[in-house]
């Protein structure tokens, strides 16, 4: 195990490098969104915070609110996971983007076409954020498919916090607000490398 | 409705009647309660990790299941538990994501489980009820006046233990 990363410890210059890569890949992700539904998408600048385990799901809406949580497996110069995750409403605008409103139940659980729409969102954002990390870094990075869970936002949240439980007792989440013209929604990414990858970017960028 | 105590993620409390315990959400995490029946003393953990050993930055003892029920039990102490009466109620260590391809992190709810009954074990600490595995979160409540555990989920009915 690599001691030289701390999460605890991370300097400003390491912090603004990961905030502007949560910026630049916020924002390719919204355009390939754009693509897809052929509609403008607006994005609004990321807010990028460290947090404690225990700050984490309040900033999402409290512990105990539903979510929708999807996963990826990281792979390639770069291993760890990343995860995308959106409230209930927030996810049912998106499909109903999506999907046109042809197939998208107003409550209850999602049907296979919502959720399978729901997995090709998380495919689209977190393949434009891990496209711009690899750019940036020239690294290569090869993602896994797409991983789907509802449930509490703490439960979903235990699976990265636990990966970034073992190099530290803090989170970074990348907050993104984006929608139509009609209404804006807020997702959330949580990237997390493991220790040597996490140091493999940073030297990668010259840190 | 009494007070409840709100245990964080990878982090534990005690207290001691009317007042209660609870953790909101547990995943992969597991939530441990030790209970003294006769001085009505509870404690309760929100812990992460199996092994304490195995990592570098260990500092937060409430994280992992060896170090966080040593704390816990000296915390009860503190506040009149005696440990050969401590009993145990645990839940948790859900597999939240199906992975086709990861062993060691499909298996961390799994690994989280085994590590607490462990150190239980190894501390003489019986295991009287437990809600664990499955693929869903879990919110519990303990309340130290009548030795009930409440397990609440998404969708699904609620259990008392």
């Amino acid at each position: 195990m690599d001691s030289r990363i701390d999460l605890n410890k991370i300097n400003s210059i390491q912090y603004d490098v990961l905030k502007e890569i949560g910026n630049i890949g916020a924002g390719n992700a919204t355009t390939a969104l754009s693509q897809m539904i052929n509609k403008r998408v607006n994005m609004k600048v990321p807010k990028v915070d460290l947090l404690e385990f225990k700050e984490l799901s309040d900033i999402v809406g409290g512990a105990e609110k539903p979510v929708v949580g999807i996963l990826f497996t990281l792979d390639g110069n770069i291993n760890g996971m990343m995860m995308f995750m959106m409230d209930l409403d927030a996810s049912r605008h998106l499909v109903n983007l999506l999907l046109g409103g042809a197939y998208v139940s107003e409550t209850g659980e999602f049907s296979e076409m919502e959720k399978s729409a729901l997995n090709e969102i998380g495919n689209i954002i977190a393949g434009a954020y891990l496209s711009s990390l690899s750019a940036l870094t020239n690294l290569t990075i090869t993602s896994s498919i797409p991983y789907m869970a509802i449930d509490m936002a703490g439960a979903i949240l235990s699976v990265p916090a636990i990966e970034f439980g073992k190099i530290g007792d803090k989170a970074l989440l990348i907050e993104t607000e984006f929608g139509d013209e009609i209404r804006a929604v807020n997702g959330y990414f949580i990237l997390i490398p493991t220790i040597e990858s996490y140091y493999a970017i940073l030297t990668s960028l010259g840190l | 409705m009494n007070e409840l105590i709100k245990v964080g993620m990878a982090d534990l409390n005690v207290c001691c009647p009317p007042k209660g315990l609870t953790t909101l959400g547990l995943g992969s995490c597991v939530g441990i309660v030790l209970y003294d029946p006769v001085s009505k003393v509870a404690g309760m953990a929100h812990i992460m990790l199996p092994d304490s050993t195995k990592i570098v930055n260990n500092e937060n003892k409430a994280k992992f299941a060896d170090t966080g029920i040593d704390m816990m039990i000296s915390n009860m102490k503190k506040l009149g538990a005696n440990t050969n009466r401590l009993i145990a109620k645990i839940a948790g260590g859900a597999q939240m994501f199906s992975f086709s391809n990861n062993i060691e992190m499909m298996r961390i709810g799994d690994r989280n489980v085994e590590a607490t009954k462990l150190k239980l074990a190894q501390l003489g600490i019986p295991i009287v009820a437990e809600d664990t595995g499955a693929n869903y979160g879990r919110t519990i409540e303990f309340y130290p006046e009548t030795g009930v555990l409440k397990v609440k989920s998404v969708g699904r009915p609620e259990k008392l233990l």
